[in-house]
């Protein structure tokens, strides 16, 4: 990769976005052949994959959003990087489609001969119900799409000289951050939650919510870390690195403190239909993933990210955002997996196929996505502002 | 004459204040500071100033409250007062970790807060400064370097003289008069 300072493009992706599809291309062809061995094992690995992903896209969308929402200058020059970033939701849109046909294998409330002999999923049915639920996903990434690529958009038009489209982007941010949270809650409550249909925690957008922009996040700072090494570091410095690093580490709080909000009023209130949840989640050998999720997800980094030496020494932001993308899977195993598997602590060869597969054309389309315009935004204007942020 | 308290030299614009403050620096002089209406942009390098400790003062106060948080509540509810609330056992981490979050947070914000004011050093009713008339004008238009007396390399005559030299005007020794 190579960074051009004076048209912001970057420039030899080639060779990184066609491994990345090679890899991609190979996983999902293996995971492929799954469909015929276990049909269930699959769709559980598939679907980890997809909420892992899509998760992480909707966080770089989100850092789009409350940029223009706040009017914050320092990220400007990370701005396209989380724009690219949200614009692999087209992307998850497609990888979506699948998941249509193996609802029968994921979702208990899809078995009539269930719902028939159980008056809570009955009660429940006006909301779960095939129809239903796919006519809304449908519509969740429809929003999703209109916003990254109305905002991108705009964008991309103001690097050509348009400033006027500040006052549109933030306007349509504004907008976005409503229907943001609605849309993220549901889907977080329609392919994560209602795996289990008995159980219910009204916070539980918020806790998938968390987890994808720490990842996302992660991601951001990972990439930075690649461009400024490929030349771009007069412009996105060592302040933006360190100010992302912040970023990582107030959400590595929040997640910790919406996961254990959630944790300790369940905890409190002790009644069989909601504490179920957790004792899958506890038992059978599933504590030990409970454990490194505790451990990794929060105490570790954020003990680290407490010191300012951590967020401004490369190796060790960039160890840490790879550590963030293992535990946000990790996360997402261990929300998706006890469902099935309440009895034992279980892992399929299809779940590294299926990251591999999904997460490779995932970076590709990324790749692909960040050689096509420039990489750092052009005109904006609080650019030179943002280039010369100092962290104090 | 009594003895002085240290000395003030005035510069004309924010620039000159920034350059004199990295002369003053590179003398050698550890007690001096630099005075204007409004902050300057690039102030703490050019003084040499190091980073200021109060993050730790906070993480050690954070580190403290989460103990006396989680410290009481385990000895009020298991020690010397043991009662069983809704079945659950005397030591239910579960149900103190919001009092031990709440103290957490609110010994990191006393640290924040008096750790401020101890590093700097407040509250203060009066300073040698204020013995200067040309001082005044501080809060207005008027950009200042004072080195202490207290320096180790302070001398009235030369450190006068040194402050002339970087382009001072208005050289004045504070003396408490």
């Amino acid at each position: 990769m190579k960074f051009d300072k004076h048209t912001h493009m970057l420039l030899e992706t080639g060779a990184i976005a066609s491994r990345a599809l090679i890899v991609g291309a190979l996983g999902l062809a293996l995971t492929l052949l799954g469909v015929f061995m276990d049909r269930a094992q699959f769709f559980q690995a598939y679907l980890t994959s997809f909420t892992f992903l899509t998760t992480i896209s909707l966080g770089g969308l989100f850092f789009v959003l409350i940029h223009h929402v706040t009017g914050a200058y320092w990220g400007i020059v990370l701005r396209r990087v989380a724009e690219n970033l949200a614009d692999t939701l087209p992307l998850m849109a497609l990888f979506m489609i699948p998941l249509f046909f193996g609802m029968h294998d994921l979702f208990h409330w899809t078995h009539e001969e269930a719902v028939a002999h159980d008056q809570i999923l009955q009660w429940k049915q006006p909301y779960l119900n095939v129809g239903f639920f796919v006519v809304r996903n449908v519509l969740y990434f429809a929003v999703w799409i209109w916003l990254v690529r109305g905002l991108k958009t705009l964008s991309l038009k103001q690097d050509k000289g348009d400033s006027g489209n500040l006052v549109k982007m933030r306007r349509r941010a504004a907008g976005g951050v409503v229907l943001f949270a609605f849309t993220v809650t549901g889907f977080g409550f329609d392919w994560l939650m209602s795996l289990d249909p008995h159980w219910y925690s009204t916070i539980f957008g918020v806790y998938v919510f968390s987890g994808g922009f720490w990842a996302a996040l992660a991601l951001l700072s990972l990439f930075t870390n690649m461009l400024r090494k490929s030349g771009a570091d007069e412009l996105i410095t060592m302040e933006h690195t360190h100010d992302l690093g912040k970023f990582m580490f107030a959400f590595t709080a929040w997640w910790a403190y919406i996961g254990g909000a959630q944790y300790f009023l369940i905890w409190y209130g002790n009644i069989p239909e909601e504490t179920i949840w957790f004792i899958h989640r506890w038992e059978h050998g599933w504590k030990a993933v409970s454990l490194f999720l505790i451990l990794f997800h929060f105490i570790i980094p954020f003990v680290i990210l407490a010191f300012r030496a951590a967020k401004r020494v490369p190796a060790l932001i960039v160890s840490l955002a790879v550590l963030f993308l293992v535990m946000h899977y990790t996360d997402h195993f261990w929300m998706i997996n006890p469902v099935f598997n309440d009895h034992h602590l279980h892992v399929s060869w299809m779940h590294l196929t299926a990251l591999l597969g999904m997460g490779g054309v995932y970076l590709w389309w990324f790749f692909f996505n960040s050689s096509k315009h420039p990489i750092v935004v052009m005109n904006d204007p609080k650019l030179e502002k943002s280039i010369k942020h100092i962290v104090h | 004459m009594s003895k002085p308290l240290g000395v003030l030299a005035r510069f004309s614009n924010p620039a000159e204040l920034i350059d004199a403050a990295k002369k003053v620096r590179d003398a050698g002089y550890q007690k001096f500071d630099c005075h204007s209406p409004f902050p300057i942009h690039g102030m703490d390098d050019a003084m040499g100033m190091k980073r200021s400790p109060l993050g730790f003062i906070v993480g050690a106060m954070t580190l403290t409250g989460a103990a006396v948080g989680m410290g009481l509540q385990y000895w009020t509810s298991t020690i010397e007062y043991p009662l069983v609330i809704s079945g659950k056992p005397f030591f239910s981490w579960q149900a103190f970790i919001i009092v031990t979050f709440a103290l957490f947070v609110l010994f990191g914000a006393f640290g924040a807060v008096f750790g401020m004011f101890h590093l700097n050093r407040l509250p203060r009713l009066h300073h040698p400064l204020f013995y200067s008339k040309q001082f005044e004008s501080v809060t207005d238009d008027a950009f200042f370097v004072s080195i202490e007396a207290e320096d180790e390399k302070f001398d009235a005559t030369q450190t006068q003289a040194f402050l002339s030299s970087i382009g001072g005007s208005n050289v004045e020794v504070i003396t408490g008069e």
